[in-house]
């Protein structure tokens, strides 16, 4: 399944050019009651590239990712993923997308009632209607792929946050996804625990999975990030590579972020 | 003043009559628990869903069910819709006010279940694909009920011990018997003391079977327990 074999760092996964994006954010405005949170957001994500959103809390990073997850209605401009508008009104459209894109939250979100297999393989047996048989393969395979073959009977409580998350991740996963939305993944976990949820991400990210996450570990975005996007007032400020974005910021704002965020 | 002396010796003749209502108060309110479990369920999910009206109407029945006595529920259940033209008898008239009850007391229980759970779990479900009616199912409604378990078991042993004031209808059932038995013997103390041991151990069996339910039920009760 490993589409990059090198070791070490990851060669930054490349456009290919004239290719379609697998995510078209254009113009895209958001308002909650009075506040606006998105002012013509507009970005691009290309297929098999792992794109980092960083800028300080309250920027609407998230609301971004709930935007482009039909978790929120949008009131202007437009996004496509894989090819089809996303619309909240229309249910067809919502089904394709969930269909299409998988979502991890900064609280895990496990179903507490339900064992780690259960967890998984839910929308499995529910959604995509496998036997249950194929359901417990799948999610076997994807918790060897996060480190976790030894807890498909545990339960959530039962876990550290590192290995919620990482169910989590393999909950997602499970239903092979096109694209990954991460929200602050590791901002609830101990120090300690968010290098084991990064290592997975970054497995990820090296078997060609295309990634967006909000983060605030600009370590791990500058490693392995092929694009960072930097939000501010509900705008994207400044994007590109990690190299261009942290080496050499343009605006004062993303200078003075980069200074007072590590 | 104590030389009360205690003469069991009625039991002889009177032990399947004790028996007979203790068998007749399983019946009655092991189906008003079963019953009052799904009206309880039925209304919760009325309650505390979207439809207003629907919603105030069941917000309504919970009260005035609340709030008024029992007894006076099965009164008038009893006597008050044979004048409707519907001709009950007294068990059924029974097993329909402690329905009517135990649905109010239960819904506000299970709702308190329903409203407990996180916002980020229905967004979590739908994220990976789920439609409303299998959130509702498995995310809403199973882990609501597991949460609030022991809450509703005492809620329906409490009704199996409610049940006894059915006897002022003369429903057939355990209190009933034993003032029969009571007019018969004049032994009032000896019966009623007895009578309590024998509530006393259907509440334990009320709590057995409602625990071993729970067991095959909700499977993190019976993996987790320490
Ligand atoms: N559901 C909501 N209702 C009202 N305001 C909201 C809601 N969600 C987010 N906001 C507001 O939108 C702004 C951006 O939020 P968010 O996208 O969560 O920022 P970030 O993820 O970058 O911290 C904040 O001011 C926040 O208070
Ligand atoms: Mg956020």
């Amino acid at each position: 399944m490993s589409v990059n074999e090198a070791a070490g760092t990851r060669p930054r996964n490349e456009a290919v050019p004239g290719a379609e994006p697998i995510i078209v954010v254009d113009n895209v405005s958001k308002n909650f009651g009075p506040l606006q949170v998105l002012h013509g957001v507009s970005l691009e994500i290309q297929r098999g590239t792992m794109v980092a959103i960083v800028g300080r809390s309250g920027s609407g990073k998230s609301t971004l990712l709930r935007c482009i997850n039909a978790l929120e209605e949008i009131n202007g401009g437009s996004i496509k993923v894989c090819g089809h508008p996303v619309s909240m009104s229309d249910r067809a459209s919502v089904k394709r997308l969930r269909s299409e894109v998988g979502m991890v939250f900064q609280s895990y979100n496990l179903f507490p009632h339900l064992t780690v297999l259960r967890n998984i393989t839910l929308a499995l047996t529910a959604v995509q209607k496998k036997s249950r048989a194929d359901a417990d393969a799948i999610a076997h395979k994807v918790l060897g792929l996060v480190g976790l073959g030894d807890k498909a009977e545990a339960f959530p409580e039962q876990l550290s946050g590192g290995q919620a998350q990482r169910v989590a991740i393999a909950r997602s996963l499970a239903l092979s996804p096109k694209v990954l939305l991460f929200d602050e993944v590791t901002s609830a976990l101990d120090p300690e625990l968010t290098g084991e949820v990064l290592k997975v991400m970054e497995d990820l990210a090296r078997d060609g999975m295309t990634m967006v996450l909000v983060t605030h570990e600009m370590a791990f975005a500058r490693r392995v990030a092929d694009i960072v996007v930097f939000m501010h007032q509900g705008k994207v400020w400044e994007a590109g590579p990690p190299a261009e974005i942290f080496a050499d910021p343009k605006t004062p704002e993303l200078r003075q972020f980069l200074s007072s965020g590590l | 003043m104590l030389s009360y002396s205690f003469d069991f010796s009625f039991l002889m003749t009177t032990w399947p009559a004790f028996m007979r209502g203790a068998w007749q108060t399983i019946l009655l309110a092991g189906s008003s628990i079963a019953i009052g479990f799904i009206v309880a369920l039925v209304c919760a999910i009325i309650r505390s869903g979207k439809n207003k009206f629907a919603s105030g109407l069941v917000g309504a029945y919970v009260e005035v069910i609340r709030n008024t006595p029992l007894l006076v529920q099965i009164f008038i259940v009893y006597f008050g819709l044979p004048s409707l033209g519907l001709k009950l008898s007294a068990e059924t008239a029974a097993v329909i006010a402690l329905v009517i009850n135990t649905g109010a007391y239960g819904s506000e229980i299970i709702r308190a279940g329903i409203e407990s759970i996180a916002k980020g779990q229905l967004e979590a479900a739908e994220c990976l694909g789920l439609n409303k009616f299998q959130v509702y199912w498995h995310i809403i409604l199973i882990p609501a009920v597991e949460r609030v378990y022991p809450a509703l078991s005492s809620q329906f042993v409490l009704l199996m011990l409610s049940s006894s004031i059915t006897s002022q209808i003369s429903a057939q059932e355990l209190t009933a018997e034993a003032n029969l038995i009571q007019s018969e013997t004049f032994r009032s103390f000896e019966v009623y003391l007895i009578v309590a041991a024998i509530y006393l151990a259907l509440s334990v069996l009320f709590r057995v079977v409602l625990w071993a339910i729970g067991e095959v039920a909700f499977v993190r009760r019976r993996k987790l327990r320490t």
